[in-house]
């Protein structure tokens, strides 16, 4: 089933004024249901505009959205029923967080959905382990706790909402690595228990690389590229182009093929390039790498 | 949306009305205030009308931009229209029903208040389309630098000023920011009795606050860190002159002033009014 299409979605900053800016153009793009699917693209190239469309917090200048087959701006569209079922989670939504506690923090978006109290406060508790917070932090102030511990709050209260298709700006961003490896890990878990499609922007090529089945590149406000990881990062020297660099272990592999060693060019993970190296090694063992 | 508040903002262009010194722009704008609150019957009004199209015309503004200034003030402009027509008394009665009673004299007062408060809206809107928030304060502290004599902080108040002006558009980014991210959660904005509608800002008030306050702390240690201290003994990169285009602009400006007078010495009454 397809969980997202968009048939020529256009948006149009301040239209009529001199800051006027194409930022989505005229795209088109299917993602199915379940899917991970990676969304890099530079700094202005589109990422976060088209992204808020999903569940309708931008109206389209021009063009459609399609979420499980129905179209978000057509008459008598519960908008609000969709925004529980694509949850989006900003970058840098600590900044977001309001009430006294975590607790009640988390259950904001459930309670918005009119649930009963004690489903709340299952889903509350089920976010918070999923994101990795501990019962001690539940009744405390969500303003005391570090900011990595703000983020993971931030994201389990989108999580709560159990939202059928999860889309998530930059999560790592400003984190460190143990941080960064944490959440993307515990998005990545919470995506293969729950089966659900998940969006994941990033800059990073190696977490995309490392997490996503699929990868959509944009740039320009436009759909450079659409496929699977292996495909998308064949193509390093077109990614190069548009200003993103390609993981560090393709730019390496690609370096050895320019220099004739028989390697994959399209090795994007650590684990590949491991396997990729051992193959060679045990096959033509005759230079030295 | 937000974006769409205009007060303050700053119409990028390279207009002879955008390269004014912002001292003269400033006070030309209290001129034609001036103008306008003395010419007493339409001729003198016909001048200020005259005067800013003209104006918007070279400072290539579009017109539309006029209108979104005045958006705001139509139901003052509506309100002291209505309060001047039903209670100006005058000898030529038009109509009467009950205690309404409607008068000639109400109807060209009425008139000529409002054309009065549009041209006052977008006289003043025009120097701020024309002029960056950041020209407009220099340009303040520069007029007001004598009262510095009387031990007025001038300096500090035209830095809190720049400072003030120049997070209104991170604060208003913000706000949208933090509307979406509740709004992905869920929260309702937009229906709902007054109670539920204030209790709803709360979510987006609080985080508002906090990042206020963490934009200012941080700001305030930037500008420790390059060694504010205050406007005394500070000099500027650009310095305000007065060139040949300002002095025709205050030549052309008096102009208008002095024919406003003449009309109101010479052809007191056109139309009847009170």
């Amino acid at each position: 089933m397809t969980a997202i299409r968009t048939e020529d979605l256009t948006y149009v900053y301040s239209p009529g004024t001199p800051f006027e800016k194409t930022a989505v153009d005229h795209i088109n793009m299917e993602i199915e249901q379940g899917e991970f699917v990676g969304v890099i693209g530079h700094t202005g190239s589109g990422k976060s505009t088209l992204i808020q469309h999903f569940n309708g917090l931008l109206r389209p200048t021009s063009g459609k959205i399609f979420i499980n087959g129905t179209d978000l701006w057509a008459q008598g569209t519960n908008l609000r029923e969709y925004r529980f079922k694509v949850g989006l989670v900003f970058q840098y939504p600590e900044y977001q967080l309001f009430e006294e506690t975590v607790y009640k923090d988390i259950a904001f978006g459930p309670s918005n959905m009119g649930l009963p109290p004690e489903e709340i406060q299952k889903r509350v508790i089920e976010a918070a382990q999923f994101v990795g917070l501990k019962p001690h932090h539940m009744q405390k102030s969500p303003f005391e706790l570090s900011g990595g511990q703000k983020r993971r709050v931030a994201i389990a209260g989108v999580l709560a909402m159990r939202p059928d298709i999860l889309i998530l700006d930059e999560p790592a961003a400003g984190l460190d690595p143990k941080g960064r490896e944490m959440i993307l890990g515990q998005i990545k878990d919470y995506h293969r228990q729950q089966k659900n499609t998940v969006l994941l922007v990033s800059h990073s090529m190696e977490d995309i690389a490392r997490y996503a089945h699929k990868v959509l590149v944009l740039n320009r406000g436009k759909v450079a590229m659409y496929d699977d990881v292996a495909a998308v990062f064949s193509r390093a020297k077109e990614i190069e182009a548009m200003g993103l660099s390609a993981p560090q272990v393709t730019r390496i592999f690609m370096r050895l093929r320019e220099k004739g060693f028989p390697v994959s060019e399209s090795v994007y993970t650590m684990a590949y390039a491991k396997q990729e190296l051992l193959t060679m090694l045990g096959k033509g063992g005759e230079r030295d790498a | 949306m937000l974006k769409d508040i205009t007060i303050g903002q700053y119409f990028p262009g390279d207009s002879f009305i955008h390269r004014l010194d912002p001292r003269m722009k400033i006070v030309l704008t209290f001129a034609y205030i001036v103008m306008l609150f003395m010419a007493s019957n339409p001729l003198g009004l016909g001048i200020g009308i005259l005067f800013l199209v003209f104006a918007y015309g070279i400072s290539k503004i579009p017109p539309r931009m006029i209108l979104k200034s005045l958006k705001p003030v139509v139901p003052i402009i509506l309100f002291t229209s209505a309060l001047n027509m039903l209670f100006i008394d005058g000898d030529n009665l038009l109509f009467q029903w009950g205690i309404i009673t409607i008068t000639l004299q109400g109807i060209t007062t009425a008139i000529v208040m409002s054309v009065r408060i549009i041209c006052l809206i977008a006289g003043t809107s025009l120097m701020t389309y024309t002029t960056s928030p950041i020209a407009l304060t220099d340009g303040i502290e520069r007029l007001c630098s004598p009262l510095k004599r009387f031990k007025l902080p001038v300096h500090e108040l035209a830095m809190m000023m720049t400072i003030a002006l120049r997070f209104i558009p991170t604060l208003i980014e913000e706000t949208d920011k933090i509307m979406s991210a509740q709004k992905a959660r869920g929260a309702d904005l937009e229906s709902g009795g007054l109670m539920q509608r204030a209790k709803a800002l709360i979510p987006i008030l609080i985080p508002l606050f906090v990042s206020a306050f963490r934009r200012a702390d941080e700001l305030a240690l930037a500008m420790e860190c390059r060694c504010y201290r205050g406007g005394e003994g500070r000099t500027r990169m650009k310095q305000l002159k007065i060139v040949p285009r300002d002095i025709y602009c205050a030549v052309f400006v008096g102009l208008c002033l002095a024919g406003v007078v003449c009309i109101n010495l010479f052809a007191p009454e056109i139309l009847p009014m009170r």
